[in-house]
């Protein structure tokens, strides 16, 4: 089982990334559930998703410590930094996010998604950490994350090719990073 | 094929399955996306859709429809239902069926839009006026809500009463696999002999709530209860969760039940034997269920959980009936607890 918690701003794809890892999940025949905040947050105020996904069936939807947390703002960070769970894994937005992370009993990454993105498609920032996350979750195969973009982009194919690059950029950036 | 689904959305689309063909409604939040998908989807199937100017004006259009022999839904949540009240009262008394959602929001009031858990009395122990329940069905997933949903026409139609199906904006919010069952053919739905859906040969159907004859309207609630007691003997639905060796029994329904199973899988890593009681359906509640295992020795007590500051927790006292100890533990506003809240909970006041 996997408990991811990702949030950032409205508009940053924190919510469309946590479908991307569902319907990835689901594809793979495993369970998942995506869950979003939706209370009343303000334009430009922060959103985001608890997702999880389980060869199990999935108990709880909410998660109080997290495996996982995409920080894709600083706000985002100071919400969620001390819920993840000790030796769980934080990754950060770098090109958004300029706060430190103070933990010191998670592994932290620091990525400029959306520098990455930039020369394949500027709006492919969650993609790139799709990609990246593919490579550190290790359970969750391409094929699958592949079929779920071109599930969610079904009446827009032009858009495919391009974040199926993003998707490969980014498991590509984390591997050269780990070596 | 099991297709990703959002709760409101699944729910609207296993309504249409199940054969619903009417639906009026009003928005509010957590439950737009319902009538949102009913407003295109009904019109594909050949239905209609109605965005009522009111929520009391909504479930009298349903009572017209569902009186007419369709099948009918609306959907709201907490002060839309309150506003419905009057309405599925007469419903009630008319005995027209008909399928209402509930996705409740915190309250009382206009509230938050957050999860609650607070609609509890109002949708078990009757909300609107009159001696009458609705069936009350509380899934936790939103496949259960897809497979209840569907059955809730035929449930509803046999014993001509409305059937309530409450959630929260978590369950109408998440996505999660889910399939819908096939499409009901309308034409092959049991035909309805009381409906007031034509001619019918030039003998008088009439469907109202009055009664003005005492005697009359005594008889009319007398056989009503007969239909509640033989729901209670056959739709009566709940699930136990590890509760054979359990010490601990949670009692709790929907997305807290969900919450109270994460805390029972951490209980017993750390060798704590704890179980739960999830009703399904809360009226008829499963007081059997609790009270069988209220008699076992092994059971140290029960704790009831809701989003809510304690109204389910009185269905389980009258259950336990005394015979072990029931504590309440609840959150409200819109917060929800977490898995570790309960285990935490536990762990202290063994």
């Amino acid at each position: 089982m996997k408990k991811i918690t990702i949030s950032g701003f409205g508009g940053q794809g924190v919510l469309s990334l946590g479908k991307f890892i569902s319907y990835s999940a689901m594809f793979q025949n495993l369970n998942t559930s995506w869950l979003p905040s939706y209370g009343p947050e303000m334009r430009g105020g922060t959103s985001n998703c608890s997702v999880i996904y389980s060869e199990e069936p999935i108990a709880a939807p909410v998660i109080d410590h997290p495996d996982y947390l995409l920080a894709f703002n600083d706000p985002s960070l100071a919400k969620f930094e001390d819920s993840v769970r000790p030796g769980g894994t934080i990754l950060i937005n770098s090109d958004i996010v300029t706060t430190d992370v103070k933990r010191k009993d998670v592994t932290v990454y620091k990525i400029p998604v959306d520098t990455i993105a930039q020369e394949i498609n500027p709006k492919g920032g969650n993609i790139i950490m799709l990609g990246i996350l593919l490579e550190l979750f290790g359970d969750l195969k391409e094929e699958f994350a592949i079929q779920a973009i071109e599930h969610v982009f079904e009446n827009k194919p032009k858009v495919i090719p391009i974040n199926i690059e993003c998707l490969k950029k980014g498991r590509e950036y984390i591997k050269n990073l780990k070596k | 094929m099991k297709k990703l689904w959002k709760g409101n959305e699944a729910i609207a689309e296993a309504a249409i399955a199940a054969g619903c063909r009417y639906f009026f409604g009003y928005p509010i939040t957590p439950q737009n996306e319902i009538p949102e998908y009913m407003s295109w989807r009904l019109n594909e199937v050949g239905g209609s859709f109605v965005q009522a100017e009111s929520e009391v004006s909504a479930i009298n259009m349903v009572y017209g429809a569902a009186g007419a022999g369709g099948r009918a839904m609306t959907s709201s949540s907490s002060p839309g239902i309150s506003l419905k009240q009057e309405g599925i009262s007469y419903l009630a008394g008319a005995m027209v069926p008909c399928v209402i959602i509930n996705m409740m929001r915190s309250g009382p009031g206009l509230g938050g839009i957050q999860p609650s858990q607070g609609d509890y009395f109002q949708a078990t122990k009757g909300g609107g006026h009159g001696d009458y329940h609705c069936i009350v069905y509380a899934p936790a997933s939103i496949q259960e809500f897809v497979d209840i949903t569907y059955k809730a026409f035929d449930t509803a139609d046999r014993y001509r009463v409305p059937v309530m199906l409450i959630g929260d904006g978590m369950l109408g919010q998440m996505m999660e696999p889910a399939e819908i069952p096939p499409m009901k053919n309308i034409n092959r739905l049991p035909k309805k002999d009381w409906a007031v859906d034509c001619n019918n040969g030039g003998t008088q159907r009439l469907i109202n709530s009055i009664k003005i004859d005492a005697n009359e309207l005594e008889e009319h609630n007398i056989h009503l209860a007969q239909i509640y007691e033989e729901i209670a003997k056959k739709e009566t639905e709940v699930e136990t969760y590890l509760c054979d060796d359990a010490e601990y029994i949670f009692v709790a329904y929907g997305s807290v039940a969900r919450i109270c199973k994460a805390s029972i899988d951490e209980l017993r890593k750390e060798g704590i034997k704890a179980g739960l009681i999830r009703p399904i359906t809360l009226y008829p509640y499963p007081t059997k269920t609790i009270a069988k295992y209220a008699k076992k020795r092994i059971v140290k007590k029960f704790v009831t959980v809701e989003l809510s500051m304690g109204q389910m927790v009185e269905d389980v006292r009258l259950a336990v009936n005394g015979k072990k100890p029931v504590e309440f533990y609840g959150r409200a506003g819109g917060n929800v607890m977490m898995p570790g809240d309960l285990v935490k909970y536990i762990k202290e006041g063994k």
